[in-house]
C-alpha cells in the first residue's frame, strides 16, 4: 500500500533534484501571480513534493491547497533555467494525493462523466454532474447565457450552451476524400463534440476542401484531460488505451485534432504517465504521439491558401496561443496561415501566450483567482482593439469568453479553423 | 511551536489571512537559492512601516527571532530562518508610490520587483541601472539589503549607488528615515549606506529612494573571441587602462564555453578559449568612436572572433550566449558553488591564473564567468555532493579561491552576500578590530539580537 501510494512521486525523484530554488518561476507563474504566495509558486511545490517523499508532511488538506494551485500551463518549464518539468511533478503528486484520499466528490464525477461517452451522449448522467459546467440555461437574453447555482460553481460565469446533437452524430466514420489526398483521422474532443461543434464543422469543412479523406472513429473517449487534472491517472490510463484502439483502427496518415489539450495529452501526457510496465504498450503511445498533430499545423503543411470569398472592412483579429500549443511549440503555424488569408489583420497582444486562466479544473476550484488571471488577459485582448480573438483550443474558447463577458465586451472568440472556414471557397 | 499568545499577538497584527503556521507555509518560506533549508515557526505579510514596527516591538518582549525575507532567491541564506521563528515577508509592500522626473528620483515599496520597477522608470524615459541576474523576480528590498550588482555595474556602480534615501523600521520597533532626496546631505552619520547591504540585520526597509539617470541614448554589444584565457583576461585590463568604461563586460572560460556550446551548437571558433561580451552605450557617435577603439587594443590580444549586433535583435543574440551559461552547468557536475569574489580590475588575469592552479591541485571541475569589467568573477566549484570526500574538497578549493582574492587585494564577495554562507569564512578577510566595530553597532541597534539573528558575522 505504502509502496504504491509513494510510486507517482518516485517517478519524478530526480525531476525534482533539478530544482535549485532559485526563484525564476515566481516572474512566470500564473497561479503565483494571483496568489501571491510562496507555495503557488513552481519551487514551492517542487518543495513540498520533496517533502512529502521524505514523509516529513502528509498528504492532507495543505497539501491538497497547494498542490491545486496550478494550472498545468507549463510557464514556470520553459522559463526555469534548469528546466524542471513542476507539469510533470504537480501530475505526479496529485496522483499521490488521489490515491490517498480518493477522489473529490467533483472529480469523480468528471471520471463518471468522461470514460462513459455513451453515457455523455445521452445526456442523462452528463446533465446531472457537468449540469454545474453547461446545462442549467437562465431565461436567455442569449442562448450562451448560462447560470450555476451548483456548489461547484460561482453564480455569475457565463457558459456556452450544450450542443442539440453532438458533432459525431451528425456525421459517417468515413468521409471519403479523393484519391492520393492524405487520410486523416480526427480526434474531436469532447468540447467539440458536445459544445463547440462549430469548430468540427469547419475542421471537417476545410479537409474536405483540400480534397483529404477523414475518418472519424466511433470508438474514441475523453483525452482524459480532466481526470489528470484532479489525480485521477486511473481514468485517464483506461481512456488512453481505448482512444489508442479506436485511432489505430484506421490506417493513417495523420491523427488530427484541432483541441491544443487533446492534443497535449495525445502527444505529451499518454507516453509520460502510461504504459511504463508495459514496452509494447509504450511503444503503440509513442507511434501515437509521433503521429498526432494539431489541424493549424497540419492545414499549413498541406498547403491550405484561403482566399477572400468577401468584401466589406478588414477584420482585425488578435490572437492567443493555448498553453498545449506553448508547450508544443506552436506559435508560429497559426499566426500566418491567419496573416495569409486577404482581409485578416493581426495585432498582437500584451502576453499572447500567457495562460487565460482556465487551467482544466483549476478554474472549478479557485474560480476567483481563474478570473483574476483571466482579467489581465482580457485587458490585453481590449488594448489590441481587435473585432476577435483567435486561438487554437476551445477550453481557451470558453474561459475568453466567460472573461470578456463578465467585463461587459462584445469581442468574439473563435477558433483559428472557424475564421479559415469562412475564407475557403465553397 | 510558538505559543498561542503570541501567535494570537501577530494575528491581531496582520490579520489571520497574513499570517501561516502549516506545515506547508512553513517549508515554502523555509529555502531560499542556497539550497539550504530552516523551517520557520510562522510567517507574516505584513502590509507596512506600522504593522512591522509593532511586529519588532513584540519580538523584542518575547525575544522572538525575526527574519526578513522579499522573494527569497538570495545565494547567501540572508532570509533564512536558521533556528526557528518569525519570516517577515515583504512582498505585499509593492507599490511604486512616485517617479519624480522633476528631480529624476523615484520612491518605491520594499516589495517592487526590479525589473517592473525598470519598466516604469523607462516608459518616462529614465533609467535604474542596477541589474542582479535576478531582476525578473528579486524585490528591490531584498537588492538594498543584499547590495545587489550585475553586469551593468562596470559603468554605473551597484544597487547602493542608486540609494538616495530610506524608510527603516529599526529593530527595537522606532520608524526612521535615513537620507532624503537630495543630491547633497551631510546631516548626521550616513545611515543608508549603513542599511545598504546589511543584509536584514539592522532594519527592516520599508520605503526606498532611488535616484535615477536618463536612458541613455544607444547602445552597442560585442562579442569577441580570444585563443587564450589570459588574453581574454588582459582584455579587461587593457580596455580599462585605456580608460574607457563599458557598461558591461562580462567574461566567460573555456569550461563555460564547452557547456554552453555542448548544449545549444552555438557555432564558436574551435580555437576559442574565452569570450567578452562588451557592451558601450550613451551617445551614438561615442559609442561607434568606442566600439572602434576596442576592437583595436584588443586585436593584438589573441582575438580570434569580433562581432558587433547591428540592431537590438543582434544584440539579444549575443546576449544569448550569456544567458545559457546558468542552465549548460549542470551537464559538468549536479551541484554547485557560485563564489562572487572581486578583485582589482588590474588582477583579473591574475586570479584566474591562480584559479586553475587550484582547480589542478584539487582536480575538481572550476568554471568561470561574469563580471570581469568590475573584476567580479563568478567561480562555480561544481561537485557531485553524493560523492564521498567532494563535499569537503570543494570547501577546501572555495577557501583556497577566497585567500588567492584577498592576496590580490580583493573580496570574497561582490554581490552575494554573507548570509550564513560565507559566514565561516568571515575571518579570512576580516580582522578581530572590524567585526568588533561591527558588532557594536548591531549590538547598539538590536540590543536583544532579534532581528536576523546569526547571520553575517561570526557568533
Amino acid at each position: 500500500m505504502t509502496r504504491k501510494q509513494t510510486s507517482p512521486l518516485e517517478r519524478v525523484a530526480n525531476e525534482m533534484k533539478k530544482c535549485v530554488k532559485c526563484g525564476a518561476c515566481r516572474a512566470n507563474c500564473p497561479a503565483f501571480g494571483t496568489f501571491q504566495r510562496e507555495p503557488a509558486t513552481a519551487r514551492g511545490k517542487v518543495a513540498l513534493a520533496q517533502h512529502l517523499m521524505k514523509g516529513d508532511i502528509t498528504l492532507d488538506d495543505g497539501t491538497y491547497a497547494a498542490m491545486s494551485k496550478c494550472l498545468l500551463c507549463g510557464s514556470c518549464v520553459d522559463k526555469c533555467p534548469n528546466q524542471v518539468p513542476t507539469d510533470e511533478i504537480v501530475i505526479a503528486a496529485r496522483e499521490a494525493l488521489a490515491q490517498k484520499r480518493g477522489l473529490t466528490t467533483f472529480h469523480k464525477a468528471v471520471g463518471q462523466v468522461i470514460r462513459h461517452r455513451k453515457v455523455m451522449n445521452l445526456g442523462a448522467l452528463a446533465a446531472a454532474v457537468l449540469g454545474p459546467i453547461f446545462f442549467r440555461k437562465v431565461p436567455a437574453t442569449s442562448g450562451l447565457r448560462l447560470r450555476f447555482p451548483m456548489p461547484f460553481l460561482g453564480a455569475s460565469r457565463h457558459v456556452p450552451q450544450i450542443a442539440k446533437k453532438p458533432f459525431m452524430k451528425r456525421h459517417p466514420e468515413v468521409i471519403k476524400g479523393e484519391p492520393g489526398k492524405p487520410t486523416i483521422v480526427f480526434f474531436v474532443g469532447c468540447m467539440t463534440n458536445f459544445v463547440y461543434t462549430e469548430i468540427g464543422e469547419a475542421t471537417l469543412a476545410l479537409f474536405r476542401h483540400l480534397g483529404c479523406t477523414v475518418i472519424i472513429p466511433q470508438g474514441q473517449q475523453c483525452c482524459g484531460l480532466p481526470g489528470m487534472s484532479g489525480g485521477d491517472l486511473n481514468t485517464v490510463r483506461e481512456l488512453a488505451e481505448q482512444n489508442l484502439a479506436a485511432l489505430e483502427k484506421y490506417p493513417a496518415d495523420y491523427v488530427m485534432t484541432a483541441c491544443a489539450t487533446c492534443g497535449g495529452a495525445l502527444h505529451k501526457l499518454y507516453p509520460l504517465v502510461i504504459g511504463k510496465r508495459n514496452p509494447e504498450l509504450r511503444e503503440r503511445l509513442q507511434a501515437l504521439a509521433d503521429k498526432t498533430v494539431d489541424a493549424a499545423v497540419l492545414l499549413q503543411k498541406l498547403g491550405l491558401s484561403p482566399q477572400e470569398t468577401g468584401s466589406g472592412a478588414p477584420l482585425s483579429i488578435t490572437y492567443h496561443d493555448p498553453c498545449h500549443h506553448r508547450t508544443a511549440g506552436i506559435a508560429k503555424q497559426p499566426r500566418e496561415l491567419l496573416t495569409g488569408t486577404p482581409g485578416l489583420e493581426l495585432v498582437e497582444m500584451e502576453g499572447a501566450d500567457r495562460c487565460c486562466g482556465l487551467g482544466g479544473t483549476f478554474n472549478v476550484y479557485h474560480y476567483e483567482s481563474s478570473l483574476d488571471i483571466n482579467a489581465g488577459k482580457s485587458a490585453a485582448i481590449r488594448a489590441t482593439g481587435a473585432d476577435v480573438v483567435v486561438t487554437g483550443c476551445p477550453g481557451c474558447i470558453m474561459q475568453l469568453s466567460d472573461g470578456l463577458k463578465q467585463a461587459g465586451d462584445k469581442t468574439r472568440v473563435l477558433h483559428t479553423v472557424e475564421l479559415l472556414a469562412r475564407k475557403i471557397r465553397r | 511551536m510558538l505559543e498561542a499568545r503570541i501567535l494570537n499577538q501577530l494575528t491581531e497584527i496582520v490579520g489571520s489571512e497574513n499570517i501561516a503556521t502549516g506545515a506547508q507555509d512553513l517549508i515554502c518560506y523555509g529555502y531560499d537559492a542556497t539550497q539550504m533549508e530552516f523551517l520557520p515557526d510562522c510567517v507574516v505579510h505584513p502590509d507596512g512601516a506600522e504593522q512591522i514596527s509593532r511586529i519588532l516591538q513584540l519580538a523584542n518582549k518575547e525575544r522572538l527571532p525575526v527574519f526578513p525575507r522579499g522573494a527569497g532567491s538570495g545565494f547567501t541564506g540572508g532570509a533564512l530562518p536558521k533556528g526557528g521563528g518569525v519570516v517577515l515577508v515583504t512582498t505585499r509592500m509593492n507599490r511604486i508610490l512616485r517617479i519624480d522626473t522633476d528631480n529624476l528620483v523615484a520612491e518605491v515599496e520594499p516589495g517592487v520587483v526590479t525589473e517592473a520597477f525598470q519598466i516604469e522608470v523607462e516608459k518616462l524615459g529614465l533609467f535604474y541601472p542596477p541589474d542582479p541576474a535576478s531582476l525578473k523576480f528579486s524585490t528591490l528590498g531584498g537588492n538594498v539589503a543584499e547590495c545587489a550588482g550585475g553586469p551593468r555595474a562596470v559603468k554605473y556602480g551597484v544597487t547602493k549607488d542608486f540609494v538616495m534615501g530610506l524608510e527603516v523600521v529599526l529593530p527595537t520597533g522606532e520608524i526612521i528615515r535615513t537620507g532624503g532626496e537630495t543630491v547633497k546631505g551631510v546631516v548626521g552619520y550616513d545611515l543608508t549606506k549603513l542599511i545598504c547591504g546589511s543584509e536584514g540585520t539592522l532594519g527592516v526597509i520599508t520605503k526606498i529612494i532611488f535616484r535615477l539617470l536618463p536612458y541613455p541614448d544607444a547602445k552597442k554589444t560585442m562579442l569577441t573571441v580570444f585563443d587564450s584565457i589570459d588574453g581574454a583576461a588582459r582584455a579587461v585590463s587593457t580596455i580599462i587602462k585605456n580608460k574607457i568604461i563599458p557598461t558591461t563586460l562580462e567574461f566567460m572560460d573555456h569550461a563555460t564555453l564547452t557547456c554552453v556550446e555542448r548544449r545549444f551548437n552555438l557555432g564558436m571558433p574551435d580555437t576559442g578559449r574565452a569570450v567578452l561580451l562588451i557592451e558601450v552605450d550613451g551617445d551614438r557617435d561615442l559609442i561607434e568612436k568606442q566600439a572602434g577603439e576596442i576592437h583595436r587594443l584588443i586585436e593584438p590580444l589573441g582575438l580570434v572572433q569580433f562581432r558587433v549586433a547591428k540592431d537590438a535583435a543582434e544584440s539579444e543574440e549575443l546576449w544569448r550566449v550569456r544567458r545559457l551559461v546558468s542552465p549548460s552547468l549542470r551537464d559538468v557536475n549536479p551541484d554547485k558553488f557560485n563564489e562572487d569574489i572581486v578583485v582589482p580590475r588590474s588582477k583579473v588575469p591574475d586570479v584566474i591564473r591562480r584559479i586553475e592552479v587550484i582547480q589542478k591541485r584539487y582536480d575538481i571541475p572550476i568554471v568561470n564567468f561574469g563580471h570581469a569589467g568590475d573584476g567580479n568573477i563568478h567561480v562555480n566549484i561544481m561537485i557531485d555532493k553524493t560523492v564521498p570526500g567532494e563535499l569537503e574538497k570543494a570547501h577546501e578549493a572555495i577557501k583556497e579561491v577566497f585567500q588567492a582574492a584577498l592576496d590580490l587585494g580583493g573580496t570574497m564577495s561582490g554581490e552575494h552576500g554573507v548570509g550564513l554562507a560565507k559566514q565561516p569564512f568571515i575571518p579570512m578577510e576580516l580582522n578581530a578590530d572590524q567585526v568588533r566595530a561591527m558588532k557594536a553597532i548591531k549590538g547598539a541597534l538590536d540590543p536583544n539580537n532579534i532581528l536576523n539573528p546569526g547571520k553575517m558575522l561570526p557568533t
